[in-house]
Parts: structure tokens; C-alpha cells; sequence
């Protein structure tokens, strides 16, 4: 079969099995355009901004588990997929960005639209390519899926000059089946050794935490996450990112850590003998003053990736491997050692454990007469009875979504967690439900983070994703605002806005059905609304008390045992805002 | 601690600002580089000088591994091993010191590659610190440029580094 260059990369997406490509057309393009328009297996998403369309395939591909694709012209629709290719990087994400570039002889020339997009995304992909020859590209796009879905998954560009892709130039075509690189051999069984000394430790252990991070959830292992953890009756504590490995609703489960964790989970970890990390990266976010981290602790670390080893944090027990695979193994070791376990010295432990439940660290002022974003994200999981897929922004109220939104399922929970980009949240719902048309799909956002990427409106309604968007308007940049609070003396330097649109408006202008609300009692009903209309994305403006925080909190240069929690302050009567 | 360490990598365009890249998105210090291919030509050689913490230079190896493009790396500084590098020096050498700077270049088994009626350059060829040592024992005011290569390095033994 003889076909051309915009040809090879359409049939390659076909026999690669892709099913959707989100994308944005332009100059150097045109013929992969002409080539898309000539087909109805791989359905292309229009979006209305490149980031857009990086960050649907984005959270298509962290709903499915599948490679999300993007197709950007060169120039300013490279760079505007940029931040979306970081975004996928930061939270190792498998994705494919294909990139258009200018003609390989213009190359260098300051040409129309032409930037270097391999020199620019370098340091936040995975790997990149640019294809200077047409017979190679198939052989190419392989690569790219291949060291985007394997290993430690991540984004990868092949940028392609608008030359190779001419449709008066065939060249013969065969999609190869797999691919070898030299260079590139991910490891994936851990070393037997090592399992064996970790096992040794965990049967040692009297006061344990199981810490377990995005890996889990990337590498498919949120089954043998939980039977591990049950077998050995361990505490489990989730990373932002691993939110849903394990289910948030079991008693053994301690909720989520780090600067926003519970304080049982916090405290667990400063207190504990033995931690195993099992594909999480100990993330500042998480790790809090690395001189104060888990001083008691022995440490074992399950990674994919030998780099994250000991990265910050130095590890006792280090195991490179997939984490289904190492875990697999451990089980087998461990069944046959369970009278080791110390159940007295276990019993004490959750004794403890318990105790600091007991704070209650998440409580929050149920009888205010404004809106409480906390109390929101509740009924959010009432009315959809925890089963939704949740994406979210960037700032409080994706602290909120996570604290108080109990992901039982792995998947559910899609964030940018890594490098916190505002903006995320709606078109990767778009993505989601893209995915999964049938699931409800809330994007939990804020004010300020949904107008980053608001032009993904139109997109929602042009491909009919019906989803549900939960605008926590607290009228501020809520996160900054707090930090001001805290570390500024109040001084809210530029954290607010003196001009918000009418968000009911602007949903109605954008095609979907706008919703305000401002009083608690009418948030449980406008949420039964918007989920009834199954066919509709609908806006909830939730007007929420502005003054809200997110806690407990570890405040930056501080240990897991000094958070700051909530102090009761009475509550608030007055409806007129502040 | 200084740490020499050779890299095997695939040859191809953008391979050498991914190592580049690296250190200066990471912040790690390259003391010196040098790149140029091998008896394969699908394959680059690369030695690179660092200084770190145990800690800093075994993130070093690792981020290192895992760029897709590097097939192969060792630290040389970890077994007995040989290191060169190549300096070209140009000196203005008049009157009497054209004399003593070509017993010098001697004492230092250097060559003397190019001769004009007031200069010469001079290529010595060795480890760093001999190099040093050369240019220190030249007036400071008669050098007029020095060209160093950075060193490669090779280790001792039967076994190569290769795939």
C-alpha cells in the first residue's frame, strides 16, 4: 500500500486503534487535515485553543487509561500546546502530540509560524522526534506510542514538516507491529532481592503506613494495592494524584497527605516505623520540610522510574519495577508469613490512629448561612452517589474535591497535580466524557480557573458532552488569597477580580443552561437539576463564603506533626458578603 | 567530587542538547564536554566532567538513563582509568624566550605545531592537571590563547565499553 505522508499518520492513528484526536487546524496542517477529513475512524474534537486540546486528550487518557492524542499546527499552535504537554509531563501522562512544522527546507529561516518546537518542549516531554524523512514516520509514530505508554508513561511530540506530509509524494506503508530501541528498555520486575529484604521490614513493622501515589493508579494496580493492604491491615494514606487506588470510603483508608492531608494521615506518617511508598515521588507538596519527614522511619520505595529513587528523600528498601508486578510478587511472600505480622503492636497503632481521627480534622461549619464549598463537594458526592468522574482546577477547590469527594475507584479523580495548571479542569471533562458518555462528569472549578480555558464551551456543545460544571465563586483566587492571609499580613495583592462575568449568562451564550445559586438550602436541589439533564452541560454559579480556607495545613518549612487546623470561629449569619 | 562520565548515545541531531539540556534545567554543573562519534557511526561518544555530592552525581546517572536517546553510560571515576585531554596554547615568543619556551614545551613532551617570528603554538596533550601545570609555567603576559578539548577518558583493562 502506497500512501502519503498525511496518509501514513491517519492510518498509523487508525492501527495504533486511536478513536479520537483532539486538535486545532492550520498552515503547515492542512494536508494531515486533508487526509483526517477522508475518514471517519479517527472522529477529530475541534477545541477552540490548543491548550484545550492537549488537556481533553489529557484527561481522556487518565479516564481510560489510554494515550491521549493532540494535532496542532507549528508556530503559535505548538506553543499553545505547551502548557498541556507540561502539564501531561508533571503527572506522567501518556499522550502523543503531533505537531505540524514548517517545510524542511525553510527550517532555521525564521519562516512564517515557525518555532522550534522540538528545542521547546524538550525538557517537558518524555521523548520527542522530528521526521525528516516520509519512509520513517510510520516507524516513528510507533516510537512515539510506545515510549508514551510504557515505562513511566508520559507525553511525546513528533513534529513533522509540512513536506513530509505532501500528498503528491507516496511511499509504501506498514504499521510495525512493535518496535525495538536500543536505548530504551524499561525495566519492570524489581529486583527479588530487594522484595524480600522489603517484606522482611513490613512483617518487622509495628506502626506502618502504606503511601501510595499516581503510579498505582497508572500502573493498573489499584487491586492488588487493596489486597495487599488488607492482607496486612495497615493504615493507607493517598497522594493528590493516587486519590481512588485505593478505595477512600474502607476503614483502613486514612485519607489523602501532605500540605493539605487529614491530620491522621500526617501524623501517621511523622510517627511511623516503617512507610512504603508504592508509585508516589515524595513531592515537596507531600513531603513537607524534608529534615522533619517520617523521622522514625524505616522507608521502602516501589517506583517505575530509578530517578524518582531517593530523589529526595533516601530510601532504605528501593524497588524498580512495575508496581502490579512487584506487588504481585509480595503478596505471594506474604501469604506465607502472616502469623509474623504484629497484630498487638497493629491494634495500638490504629488505636493511636484513631485518636487523632477523633479531631475530626476535616469538620467545617455545617450551620453557616452562606455557602461552604466543603458543603457543596458533599452533595456533590450524595447526588452522584460517589460514582462520578470528578476533573477539577487548580487552588481550593480542587483541595476540597479531594478531601471531601471520597473516590472509592481508581480513575475517577483527574487533576493536574504536579504542575497545578488553572484551566484543566473543563476541556479535560470534555475528554472524560468523551470517554465515557453515559458517567456523570463534574468539573469541580473556580472562578478564576475556569476562565482560563472558558472558550472550551463551545466545544462541549458542538460535540454534545454533557457535563456538569461545579463554579465554587468565591469572587478570589482562593488559594493565593489564603497565603496572603497566612504569610502577607492579609494583603491581597491582585487575588481578586473587580469584574466576574455573569457565568449564567455566559453559559447561556455558549449554548448550555446557567445556574446561580447562593443559599445552602438550594444547593442540594440545583445539583439533582443539573444531573437530571442528562443531555445538557449545565453552569452552577455557587456563590460560596469568600473567607473560607483550606484545611488543616502544613504551612511551607514544616514537618507532618505541626499542622495548622481549623479553629472554630463560630459562624457566619450574615449573608451580606464581605 | 569530580566524577568523568561516558555516555553512549544515539547519534542523531538534538542528542547532545538533551544532555545539555538536562544539567542546566537541573541545575547540575558541567565542568567540560566533549562529543564526537564512535567506530559505529549510529552511535556518539560523549565524556562529561562533573562535581557533585554522591547524591547530586547518582541523579546525574540516573536522569542520564533515562533520556531515551543515551544507550549506554559508566562513571569512569569509579575504576582505574585513563584520562587525556588536548590543550593548543599560543605564545608570543621573541628574542631569548623562544628558546626556553620550546625546553618547556619539551620538558611537557608538547609539539610545537606552528611557527611565526613571534609566536608559536604549542599542543600538549595529557591529563588536566599536567595541563594546568603547563600553563602556569608560562609568563602570563605571552599567552595570547588556550584551547583546551576537555577530557575523555578510557578505562584500564580488558573489558570495553561498548553495546
Amino acid at each position: 500500500m502506497e500512501l502519503s505522508g498525511a496518509q501514513i499518520v491517519v492510518q498509523s492513528l487508525k492501527d495504533e486503534g486511536v478513536e479520537y484526536i483532539f486538535g486545532y487546524p492550520g498552515g503547515a496542517v492542512l494536508h494531515l487535515y486533508d487526509a483526517l477529513f477522508q475518514q471517519d475512524d479517527v472522529k477529530h474534537i475541534l477545541v477552540r485553543h490548543e491548550q484545550g486540546a492537549t488537556h481533553a486528550a489529557d484527561g481522556y487518557a487518565r479516564a481510560t487509561g489510554k494515550p491521549g492524542v493532540v494535532l496542532v499546527t507549528s508556530g503559535p499552535g505548538a506553543t499553545n500546546a505547551v502548557t498541556g504537554i507540561a502539564t501531561a509531563y508533571m503527572d506522567s501522562i501518556p499522550m502523543v502530540i503531533i505537531s505540524g512544522q514548517v517545510p524542511s527546507p525553510v527550517i532555521g529561516s525564521d519562516a512564517f509560524q515557525e518555532v522550534d518546537m522540538v528545542g521547546i518542549t524538550r525538557p517537558c516531554v518524555k521523548h520527542n522526534f522530528l521526521v525528516k524523512d516520509v519512509t520513517k514516520l510510520a516507524e516513528t509514530v510507533k516510537k512515539a506510542f510506545y515510549v508514551a505508554t510504557t515505562g513511566r508513561p508520559g507525553p511525546v511530540v513528533v513534529d513533522i514538516p509540512k513536506d513530509i506530509t505532501d500528498p503528491n509524494i507516496k511511499v509504501p506503508y506498514l504499521y510495525p507491529k512493535k518496535v525495538v530501541m536500543r536505548s530504551y528498555n524499561p525495566s519492570i520486575n524489581g529486583d527479588k532481592e530487594q522484595i524480600k529484604n522489603a517484606v522482611e521490614l513490613l512483617l518487622e513493622a509495628r506502626k506502618p503506613v502504606i503511601y501510595s501515589g499516581g503510579g498505582v493508579i497508572l500502573g493498573e494496580a489499584s487491586e492488588e494495592l487493596t489486597e495487599f493492604s488488607r492482607m496486612l491491615g495497615f493504615p493507607v494514606t493517598n497522594t493528590l494524584m493516587g486519590l481512588g487506588a485505593y478505595p477512600a470510603t474502607d476503614k483502613q483508608f486514612i485519607g489523602m497527605l501532605g500540605m493539605h492531608g487529614t491530620y491522621e494521615a500526617n501524623m501517621a506518617m511523622h510517627e511511623s516505623d516503617v512507610i512504603i511508598a508504592i508509585g508516589a515521588r515524595f513531592d515537596d507538596r507531600v513531603t513537607g520540610k524534608l529534615d522533619l519527614f517520617c523521622p522514625y522511619a524505616k522507608i521502602i520505595h516501589i517506583d517505575i522510574d530509578p530517578a524518582s529513587i531517593s530523589k529526595t528523600v533516601k530510601v532504605d528498601v528501593a524497588i524498580v519495577g512495575e508496581v502490579k508486578n512487584v506487588l504481585k510478587q509480595m503478596l505471594v511472600m506474604i501469604k506465607d508469613h502472616m502469623s509474623q505480622i504484629h497484630n498487638k503492636a497493629l491494634d495500638e497503632w490504629w488505636h493511636q490512629i484513631d485518636q487523632w481521627r477523633s479531631l475530626q480534622c476535616l469538620e467545617f461549619d455545617r450551620a453557616s448561612l452562606l455557602i461552604k464549598p466543603q458543603y457543596v463537594i458533599e452533595q456533590l458526592y450524595a447526588v452522584t452517589r460517589g460514582d462520578a468522574y470528578v476533573t477539577s482546577d487548580v487552588g481550593q477547590h480542587q483541595m476540597w474535591a479531594a478531601q471531601y469527594y471520597h473516590f472509592d475507584k481508581p480513575r475517577r479523580w483527574i487533576n493536574s497535580g504536579g504542575l497545578g495548571t488553572m484551566g484543566f479542569g473543563l476541556p479535560s471533562a470534555i475528554g472524560v466524557k468523551l470517554a465515557f458518555p453515559d458517567a456523570d462528569v463534574a468539573c469541580v472549578t473556580g472562578e478564576a480557573s475556569i476562565q482560563m480555558c472558558i472558550q472550551e464551551l463551545s466545544t462541549a456543545l458542538q460535540y454534545k458532552t454533557p457535563i456538569k460544571i461545579i463554579n465554587l465563586n468565591n469572587r478570589y483566587m482562593g488559594m493565593v488569597r489564603q497565603w496572603q492571609e497566612f504569610s502577607y499580613e492579609s494583603r491581597y495583592s491582585h487575588s481578586y477580580m473587580d469584574t466576574i462575568p455573569e457565568f449564567v449568562k455566559l453559559a447561556e451564550a455558549y449554548g448550555h443552561v446557567g445556574m446561580r445559586i447562593d443559599k445552602p438550602e438550594e444547593v442540594r436541589s440545583a445539583l439533582e437539576e443539573a444531573f437530571a439533564l442528562k443531555d445538557r452541560t449545565v453552569f452552577l454559579d455557587i456563590i460560596t463564603d469568600r473567607t473560607e480556607n483550606v484545611y488543616p495545613m502544613i504551612e511551607a518549612g514544616k514537618g507532618h506533626h505541626d499542622m495548622k487546623l481549623r479553629v472554630a470561629t463560630g459562624t457566619s449569619t450574615d449573608r451580606e458578603l464581605a | 567530587m569530580r566524577h568523568i562520565i561516558s555516555i553512549l548515545i544515539e547519534n542523531e541531531s538534538g542528542a547532545l542538547s538533551r544532555v545539555a539540556g538536562l544539567f542546566s534545567a537541573r541545575g547540575y554543573n558541567i565542568e567540560s564536554l566533549n562529543v564526537a562519534t564512535t567506530e559505529d557511526p549510529s552511535l556518539s561518544r560523549m565524556t562529561l566532567v562533573t562535581r557533585g555530592s554522591e547524591h547530586i552525581v547518582e541523579q546525574i546517572i540516573k536522569q542520564l538513563n533515562k533520556l531515551i536517546d543515551v544507550v549506554k553510560l559508566i562513571d569512569l571515576a569509579e575504576s582505574t582509568h585513563i584520562e587525556r585531554e588536548l590543550m593548543m596554547v599560543k605564545i608570543k615568543a621573541t628574542g631569548n624566550t623562544r628558546d626556553e619556551i620550546r625546553s618547556l614545551a619539551e620538558i611537557f613532551r608538547g609539539k610545537i605545531l606552528d611557527v611565526t617570528a613571534t609566536t608559536y603554538v604549542i599542543e600538549v596533550t595529557g591529563p588536566s592537571e599536567k595541563l594546568d601545570a603547563f600553563v602556569a609555567a608560562i609568563a602570563p603576559e605571552t599567552i595570547l590563547e588556550v584551547v583546551r578539548s576537555g577530557p575523555t577518558g578510557i578505562s584500564r583493562g580488558e573489558k570495553g565499553f561498548n553495546l
